[in-house]
């Protein structure tokens, strides 16, 4: 526990590593490679929402000026069903397969159909006109409602619903029910004072990363490959895009390049295979580089959802009994993210009397991907929403009642484990405490509260820490760096060796470089490949005893390890000075060869991140325009290895869930498609949209992390939509249940107020 | 994109000839000034032409001058330099607004008021400014020069009314005496990098009395082009300003508003919202009848 820990480093914020490189431009990011030789790569996508493909022709593509090759479906191998495994997304590797290309059916508008590598970008384009493909179209089913009803046409014909007490007898678009509860719940709403019950709704979301997905591909001719590309995962890349072209993993090697940007949604692949069977055929590397468009059309995006709640609360705020229903939309393949929805919806609070039921619906839309806290803002949305709606029938603070019923250390947590030291409690005092809620509201500003949470994860990563002959430090792992991790890592390292930052430094390397790690995401990085770093630096610390006993000529019990360098144990009758890193480096080739630590792990212990957020905001009675006027992120990091970044993780979070509360949506016409396809008319805020991200952080160390460290990167979007919403919902005079909270559907409740 | 010609003619019989020789030759020709529209709608395939003719080296497009009784501002000033002119600044505090709000800064560096005007987006900010505020369009002919008010210089979406082989040059206003006041609001999602759901700009004049003598009243993004709303303006003429001016002002402007249902709000929105600018804007341009502007 680092509680009583006397940090040297750890805390410090110091300038990143890369920093330099990114803002001078130097830095190298998806598009940026390039090889010689190299061609570029175009897709051709549906035109369709929904379709039956009839045929496929590419004979005058492959014939016209400049072009190498042509790839379809029909090129892939088929690939079996099999469960992803330490992705972020989850799914199946047949569906991820069937998303890179559509075979057979094209099942959203946007999904590439083929592909095409020529010597330039214009004529890869002026090919895919020349491509013809003769569709016998579909009709698109674009909402959760129209996905269940009776008659539903079927985005897979196969499709069986899983989760069932009575295993499906026909096919449908519901993917899979969860279902979980505990307790009696009708005698837990019997015994409320207040039943809060409303339908919530979320819109379909994108991450809204700048870097739009980039990727060179080149295939050798002993079939092994190579790939450079801007991902969360060189190792994933790996994995998914061996099983999509039915090559051994170990014939592909992944180099990830700075990143711009994932937010989740770089867990997964969509060009990575298409431009590695592209330079197959024509034997030359091609580079594939998405538009902003192909983005919007072909990726991302966060499920909407819709969800049904319903919570009893005892006069003094108790909660009774809560139950959820929620349906979130998967997109045009099975994998949404309403599993782990179920398990946050309720997660905050002790609540003996629950049932949830998660609905995992097809829709002729994008497959969703991970988006920060997969599935997490969503369901609280809803909790939130109706917590503040208690609180406000009730008469109780909307702080006090969170405390009345929030979870803590020993409870069990309703979707199984028993809780370990948590900052529920904590960020809800300080909450409580904070200048921004203590402080009067101006004239007609609504102050919204919620909470976020996000269970965090530990997976498996591995390290190296190399010595170099001058005392300085290397350490190597394969998490490409999103929110800093390369200054953490460095700062964990040199504070268990006991060297100065600036003296390490960190390689983001490829997966013949760097052992096995898992996807950056889930909040992981920091806990768990730091775990990793912190291990592979005692390595090198035992091997400093280890070889400084040996010059000394004692026993290596006759050491110890203090303030970076190995000392005689006090009483222990050596004539020796201490041995610094540098001084063993020195050394290395009289005591044993080059000082390298290792580690690889499945880390366990990750701590759960709960959040409180506060949010102060103005409607426009006449327009429904909402102004956010301030806004507050309290979450606890366990310990806050580099602060800055802990608060921009908190800022970003904040920034990018007031988004999804206020403006954020995909716009379908009637036929599916997305008319909105870009950043002018998908409104991400702008900063002049936002007041200054006031942040604090709560340190209640995570015991499982051997500097108390527990994931910040998720739970910060968590809480926003919610401590939005009910804001709104406060200076509107009016319950705003569905998302996004745009003038128009602001103005619209204010007339029905 | 696909390739094309460029060439930068330096004067205005340089100009006026190669438009003549590009217009026989039957080149697809487009006009460069700041590019911010063009060179994004070349890039999505939109617009490709075989000629692009830069005008900026033609100085009577660069103009921004006043002359007498009258402010120039030539078709390829850009727009940065437009705003701070002091003039702008001071007299038309309204059109300066619109011009800040095209874009980023960045963008403005480069994006020209004359481009703002001839790609004729019916949401295009300064277009409504530069009606409300009765500027003129000079156009380059074959043979000479024509003048246009820019009220009938948009002809539709996207659409403008120059004749092939003609150029706009400049915008030119008269500079507005006392006791006026000019103001342009657009009401959007976001607070910049936006595009007007509807854009209303006005200009008022008041009367030695403090009554006001003449309203023009402009509204955008609620046509196919932006326009002159007559009925506002006589809402308000020989009224000092009233609410009950205004809420007839704002009836008047809803009255002609004919606005459609898309992805940037539906038509009754729109409509409402136009009636909302409108009241605002007209109580700005008052204030300022009072308080600002210059002479």
């Amino acid at each position: 526990m680092s509680e009583a820990m006397d940090f040297k480093v750890i805390g410090t914020r110091p300038i990143r590593p890369d920093g330099v490189d990114k803002v001078t431009g130097r830095a190298s990011f998806g598009a940026d490679f390039s090889l010689p030789g190299m061609l570029e790569g175009a897709v051709l996508r549906s035109p369709h929402a929904h379709a039956r493909i009839k045929s496929i022709k590419t004979d005058a593509a492959l014939a016209a000026s400049g072009v190498k090759a042509v790839v379809t479906g029909a090129d892939f191998p088929q690939v079996a069903a099999g469960a992803i495994e330490g992705g972020e997304g989850g799914g199946d590797f047949a569906d991820l397969a069937g998303n890179v290309i559509a075979r057979g059916k094209v099942r959203y508008h946007g999904h590439a159909v083929a592909a095409v590598a020529a010597q330039s970008r214009a004529q890869a384009l002026a090919a895919l006109a020349l491509i013809e493909v003769e569709y016998e179209t579909l009709p698109a089913v674009l909402s959760l409602d129209a996905a269940l009803a009776e008659s539903a046409p079927l985005i897979d014909e196969g499709l069986m619903t899983s989760g069932l007490a009575e295993p499906a007898t026909a096919p449908s678009n519901l993917a899979s029910v969860i279902e979980m509860g505990n307790g009696d719940l009708d005698a837990g709403f019997a015994d409320a004072a207040l039943i809060v019950e409303r339908r919530y709704q979320t819109p379909t979301v994108h991450q809204g990363y700048i870097e739009p997905h980039a990727c060179v591909g080149r295939w050798g001719q002993d079939d092994q490959a190579m790939l450079w590309c801007c991902t969360q995962g060189a190792f994933d890349v790996r994995s998914m895009t061996a099983k999509v072209l039915g090559q051994p993993v170990g014939s592909l090697k992944v180099i990830p390049s700075e990143i711009g940007g994932g937010f989740g949604g770089k867990t997964t692949v969509y060009l990575e295979p298409l431009a590695l069977l592209l330079s197959k055929k024509s034997g030359r590397p091609v580079r594939m580089v998405m538009t902003r468009e192909e983005v919007f059309r072909a990726t991302g995006p966060a499920s909407a959802a819709t969800i049904d709640l319903r919570m009893g609360f005892s006069q003094d705020g108790k909660i009774t009994a809560a139950e959820a229903t929620m349906a979130y939309e998967a997109g045009a393949f099975p994998g949404s993210p309403v599993g782990p929805g179920t398990m946050c919806v309720f997660a905050p609070y002790r609540i003996a009397n629950f049932r949830i039921k998660g609905m995992d619906v097809l829709v002729n839309k994008p497959k969703a991907a991970a988006y920060r806290a997969p599935g997490a803002p969503q369901a609280l949305f809803a909790t939130e929403s109706a917590m503040d709606e208690a609180a406000d029938k009730l008469g109780i603070d909307p702080i006090e009642l969170r405390l009345r019923n929030a979870v803590e250390e020993g409870d069990s947590a309703i979707y199984g484990p028993k809780f370990g030291p948590i900052g529920l409690r904590a960020c809800l005092e300080a909450a409580a405490a904070h200048p921004h809620y203590t402080k009067a509201k101006d004239a007609g500003v609504g102050r919204g509260v919620a909470v976020g949470f996000w269970f965090n994860v530990g997976l498996q990563s591995s390290a190296e820490v190399h010595i170099n002959e001058d005392g300085t430090v290397t350490v190597i792992e394969g998490n490409p760096d999103i929110g800093g991790s390369r200054a953490s890592m460095a700062l964990m390292a040199a504070e268990t060796l006991g060297v100065p930052y600036e003296s390490v430094r960190v390689v983001v390397a490829d997966t013949e470089t760097a052992g096995f790690t898992n996807v950056t995401g889930g909040s992981r990085v920091t806990f768990a490949t730091g775990m990793a770093v912190v291990e592979a630096s005692k390595d090198i610390i035992a091997q400093c005893c280890s070889r400084a006993a040996s010059l000394w000529s004692t026993d290596e019990d006759m050491v110890e390890w203090r303030d970076g360098a190995v000392h005689p144990r006090p009483g222990v009758n050596v004539e020796a000075k201490p041995l610094s890193l540098k001084d063993l480096a020195g050394k290395a080739g009289r005591t044993g060869g080059p000082l390298l630590g290792k580690a690889s792990l499945n880390a366990r212990g990750a701590g759960p991140g709960f959040s409180v957020n506060l949010c102060d905001a103005l409607v426009d009675q006449e327009t429904g325009q909402v102004q956010v006027k301030a806004f507050t992120a309290i979450q606890d990091a366990g310990k806050a290895i580099h602060p800055s970044y802990v608060e921009g993780q908190l800022q970003g979070g904040a920034v990018q869930g007031i988004g999804w509360a206020l403006n954020e949506e995909y716009v379908y016409s009637p036929e599916g498609v997305m008319e909105n396809a870009g950043f002018l008319d998908y409104r991400i805020p702008v900063a002049s949209d936002l007041p200054m991200i006031d942040t604090q952080i709560i340190e209640v160390p995570n015991p499982g992390h051997p500097y108390g460290v527990r994931g910040v990167g998720e739970t910060p979007i968590v809480a926003p939509l919610a401590a939005v919403a009910n804001a709104v919902s406060a200076s509107a005079g009016v319950r705003m249940t569905e998302l996004p909270l745009s003038p128009p559907r602001v103005l619209e409740a204010l007339d029905q107020a | 994109m696909q390739g094309f010609a460029y060439e930068a003619p330096s004067s205005l019989d340089a100009l006026r000839a190669r438009l003549a020789a590009a217009q026989g030759a039957g080149e697809l020709t487009q006009v460069l000034a700041g590019g911010t529209d063009l060179l994004v709608q070349m890039k999505q395939g939109q617009r490709a032409p075989g000629l692009i003719l830069d005008i900026k080296r033609v100085g009577e497009t660069q103009a921004l001058t006043v002359d007498g009784d009258w402010l120039t501002i030539g078709a390829s000033v850009p727009a940065a330099k437009a705003k701070a002119f002091p003039l702008v600044a001071e007299a038309f505090p309204g059109l300066a607004h619109a011009i800040d709000l095209i874009g980023s800064s960045q963008i403005q560096g480069r994006a020209s008021l004359g481009g703002n005007l001839c790609n004729a987006s019916p949401a295009g900010d300064t277009i409504p400014a530069l009606i409300a505020n009765g500027f003129e369009a000079q156009i380059l002919t074959a043979d000479g020069l024509r003048t246009l008010p820019v009220e009938a210089f948009v002809t539709g979406v996207g659409k403008n009314a120059l004749a092939s082989g003609e150029v706009l040059l400049a915008l030119k206003a008269p500079v507005p005496g006392p006791r006026s006041g000019d103001a342009y609001q657009r009401f959007t999602p976001r607070t910049e990098m936006d595009i007007a759901v509807v854009g209303v700009g006005a200009r008022l004049t008041l009367d030695d009395a403090g009554v006001i003598a003449s309203a023009c009243i402009a509204l955008g993004a609620v046509a196919p082009q932006a326009f002159l709303a007559e009925a506002a303006g006589a809402a308000l003429v020989g009224t000092r300003g009233e609410p009950q001016a205004l809420e007839a002002a704002a009836a008047a402007a809803m009255a002609v508003a004919k606005p459609i249902s898309d992805k940037r709000g539906s038509a009754d929105f729109r409509r409402r919202i136009c009636g909302v600018l409108v009241k605002r804007v007209v109580a700005q341009a008052l204030e300022r009848c009072t308080t600002g502007g210059t002479k």
